[in-house]
């Protein structure tokens, strides 16, 4: 990467940086290490090939993780009782058994000694196939890259599709690949992060995006499949593993290939109130299936401007990435997997504006120098002038081009005003190629003065974060209590604050006992697919 | 002509759009056709600008968007005129108010943070509604009333019974209640809100019931009597625009009985 000393940071500082973070994230692991939740449960017998839904809608899963912690709690895991029902002969299969204890004509125990073993070892054969599906995808998404290729150019092309209807986004998702786009997100429908279930099969109906389902997810790649065989160019998939399924979702990804996941430490936490235990639990679990299925992650540190101001804020930013990087390493993912997130959000109005953003952005570059960045466009000051929003995405693929990012989310000059129309689109990517084209190589020339404004900036962002690091990891509560959450709680993070002990989906936190079995986790973490 | 005084400035009633002339009429939209870009695509827009009142146009850019799309636009002088004494202006009861005056507002008036309780009542799921104002990631980039810091909001959630969201306003001292009914089958909504609204009148003294919202796709706007209602949102409505009825209803209140409401602060601080 040519963006080397571009900054000057002080490497002793970064070394402190990286190890508050590791500071204040390893206790939450070692939660997130002894708890569960109805979601990973779930999300387990998905990759041990349990799918679909009753007349109502309610997925089998939902039924037969609920039955079982109606009987003999979860405590062990849900596979262990489930297996051992079959191994005694209540049903021929794991479907059979989910419709058998949704009519509650299933009686699941917690098996000892030999027994328990039995139904241990036949739960591990039984995932396998699912972790062996996601290996095999990780081979072929490889083996596809080869063939088609990579984009050209550097960063690559991000673009948003959401019409809620699966069969209309599809052809839109086609275009905007013909048009240029190199990712494809498919924006999931309002609120769906807070159902505690996953939708089942295509969906038509969507609120400003689509559910994600497993079939959604099958049909947009088999789509993508054919348009990028017409490009000769790999065109990635992305969707979110984020909110009350994010476990089942993750894994619903490596089923189906999907080729980015959108998957932040906290920003279910601190944006959709959901209880900060469920989320990191739920959180280390996906982040392991995304490691496995050589997933590239994108984390959300653009919405913490949303909430905050971008310049004083912006070392909140910085904090959660490294806080991000921390997480996602220890569960196995690697540098290249890491989409750490930032926004072009600082105001306009405000003098030396770009320059603040040229510091902001150089310093996520230096800080992560191997990491695919995602640059996300200015949503906060889009007023609904098209003509000054085109302008301000100008600047922004300009800053995204200087400062070598490696995603870039295409910015539309009708953020905030309407659902992108066909040609705000297409006027959107004729702005992106001109930059990149125009100044593409600038990165190259372009060297902040020491101890110039850019580089002072920088550091500035930095030493903030620095601070902020300790003052979470000091931040003692009562004794016992953790930093980090102790932090989330006294709403360190985006003005928000949110106890351990309230939130959505915590009634779905289970505190393992000894003897709790995870078939899934002990392959995931046996090695990776690679 | 005929001309209207607004201010120093006077005014025509007749006007046209101003390009560079007085009176020029001259506008510049931008369009896309669903077919692709040739000669017969170039006169299918001068034929749109034409039928919109657009004479002359003139066609300033066509570019083919793929093979089936076409983009334009155009710059013309339209010939229609606009009418200034046919303009109605529908204003809403209240100001739209920025995070900054909505805090600013509450500050001063009331010295201690609003409390805003919400829920789905009766068998409603369905939280999107709710969430969307509540919850800081908010809706159509405004967000939610979390995100004000004079605001305190207990959002609780879905399914919540009549009985308990009465019980907890009180334990919260709720100033507002805001409610979100979207399932409406067998006009489920309506009975619902009229349960909740004769709960609260029952429960409180009279003109001490905190302001009773409702919101919802399906709601009659207007019918705020017939349901026992301060007010209705309908579809649509940003966290913004709650958040200035607040203030609005706050600062009513405070001017028709005003020394009532200093004195309930007083008993609550």
């Amino acid at each position: 990467m040519s963006t080397k000393a571009k900054l000057e940071l002080d490497p002793a500082v970064i070394r402190t940086a990286r190890s508050l973070a590791r500071k204040a994230g390893s206790p939450v692991v070692k939660i997130a290490k002894t708890h569960t939740t109805v979601s990973v449960e779930r999300a387990v017998l998905r990759l041990a090939g349990l799918s679909g839904a009753d007349h109502e809608g309610v997925p089998w899963v939902n039924h037969l993780v609920d039955a079982v912690r109606g009987e003999v709690g979860l405590e062990l895991g849900v596979t262990t009782p489930v297996f051992d029902a079959l191994r005694r002969g209540e049903a021929a299969d794991l479907l059979t058994l989910a419709q058998k204890s949704a009519a509650g004509s299933v009686s699941f125990h917690l098996p000892q000694g030999r027994e328990a073993h039995a139904a241990q070892s036949l739960a591990l054969r039984s995932v396998k196939p699912g972790i062996a599906r996601i290996d095999k995808n990780r081979a072929t998404r490889d083996r596809l890259i080869k063939r088609h290729g990579d984009p050209k150019q550097r960063p690559w092309i991000y673009l948003i599709v959401a019409t809620g209807d699966i069969y209309e986004d599809i052809p839109q998702a086609q275009t905007a690949a013909r048009e240029g786009a190199d990712i494809i997100a498919v924006i999931r429908s309002t609120g769906q992060s807070l159902l505690d279930f996953v939708p089942e099969g295509a969906t038509r109906e969507g609120y400003a995006g689509t559910y994600a389902t497993q079939e959604n997810f099958r049909l947009m790649r088999a789509a993508l499949d054919d348009v990028s065989k017409e490009l000769g160019r790999y065109i990635r998939l992305v969707n979110y593993a984020s909110g009350l399924c994010m476990p089942e979702i993750a894994a619903l990804a490596g089923l189906e290939r999907l080729d980015m996941m959108l998957n932040d430490s906290m920003y279910g936490i601190l944006f959709r109130d959901i209880n900060p235990i469920r989320t990191f639990v739920d959180q280390r679990f996906s982040r392991q299936i995304h490691a496995r299925a050589g997933i590239i992650i994108n984390t959300g540190e653009d919405n913490y401007l949303t909430t905050a101001d971008a310049v004083d804020a912006a070392h909140t930013v910085t904090v959660s990435q490294l806080m991000n990087e921390y997480f996602a390493k220890e569960a196995g993912l690697q540098d290249w997997q890491l989409g750490l997130g930032h926004a072009f959000e600082i105001s306009p109005e405000i003098p030396d504006s770009f320059r603040m953003e040229l510091a902001q952005a150089l310093l996520a570059r230096q800080l992560f120098p191997k990491a695919p960045l995602k640059w996300m466009p200015p949503t906060k000051h889009m007023t609904g002038d098209v003509f000054r929003g085109y302008l301000l995405d100008g600047f922004f693929n300009l800053a995204g081009a200087m400062t070598s990012q490696d995603i870039l989310l295409v910015g539309m000059m009708t953020e905030a005003v309407v659902t992108p129309f066909l040609s705000d689109r297409d006027l959107a990517l004729q702005n992106v190629r001109y930059v990149l084209n125009a100044a593409g190589g600038l990165a190259e020339d372009f060297h902040p003065p020491r101890d110039g404004f850019i580089q002072s900036r920088a550091r500035q962002v930095l030493s903030e974060a620095v601070d902020l690091l300790e003052k979470i990891v000091n931040d003692k509560g009562e004794p016992g209590s953790v930093p980090l959450l102790q932090a989330i709680s006294d709403g360190t993070f985006g003005l928000m604050k949110r106890p351990a002990d309230a939130g959505k989906g915590l009634d779905g936190v289970v505190k393992c006992a000894p003897g709790y079995d995870n078939p899934a986790s002990t392959l995931l973490e046996a090695g990776t697919g690679k | 002509m005929n001309t209207r005084d607004t201010g120093s400035k006077i005014l025509p009633d007749i006007i046209r759009p101003y390009g560079d002339t007085t009176g020029d009429g001259m506008v510049q939209v931008s369009f896309t056709l669903p077919i692709p870009h040739d000669k017969r695509a170039e006169g299918a827009a001068l034929q749109l600008a034409a039928k919109m009142g657009l004479a002359p146009a003139l066609l300033v850019h066509a570019k083919a968007m793929g093979s089936d799309f076409t983009f334009f636009i155009v710059y013309g002088s339209v010939s229609h005129l606009v009418d200034l004494r046919e303009v109605v202006v529908i204003e809403r009861e209240f100001a739209m108010l920025s995070a900054k005056d909505v805090n600013a507002a509450i500050k001063k008036r009331l010295r201690r943070k609003l409390v805003v309780v919400g829920a789905c009542i009766g068998n409603d799921a369905h939280t999107v509604g709710i969430d969307a104002i509540l919850n800081i990631k908010g809706f159509a980039g405004e967000k939610g009333l979390e995100y004000y810091s004079e605001i305190r909001v207990v959002n609780c959630g879905a399914q919540v019974q009549v009985p308990e969201l009465v019980a907890r306003a009180r334990a919260e001292k709720a100033d507002a209640v805001l409610v979100s009914q979207v399932v409406t089958q067998k006009d489920r909504h309506i009975h619902n809100t009229m349960t909740m609204s004769a709960a609260f009148r029952e429960a409180y003294p009279a003109g001490k019931v905190p302001l009773l919202i409702v919101g919802g796709p399906r709601f009659e706007q207007g019918s705020e009597d017939a349901l026992g209602v301060d007010r209705i949102f309908g579809k649509g409505t940003t966290p913004g625009e709650v958040a200035s009825y607040l203030v609005h209803a706050m600062t009513q209140a405070g001017t028709q009985t005003g020394t009532e409401a200093m004195t309930n602060t007083k008993e609550q601080s």
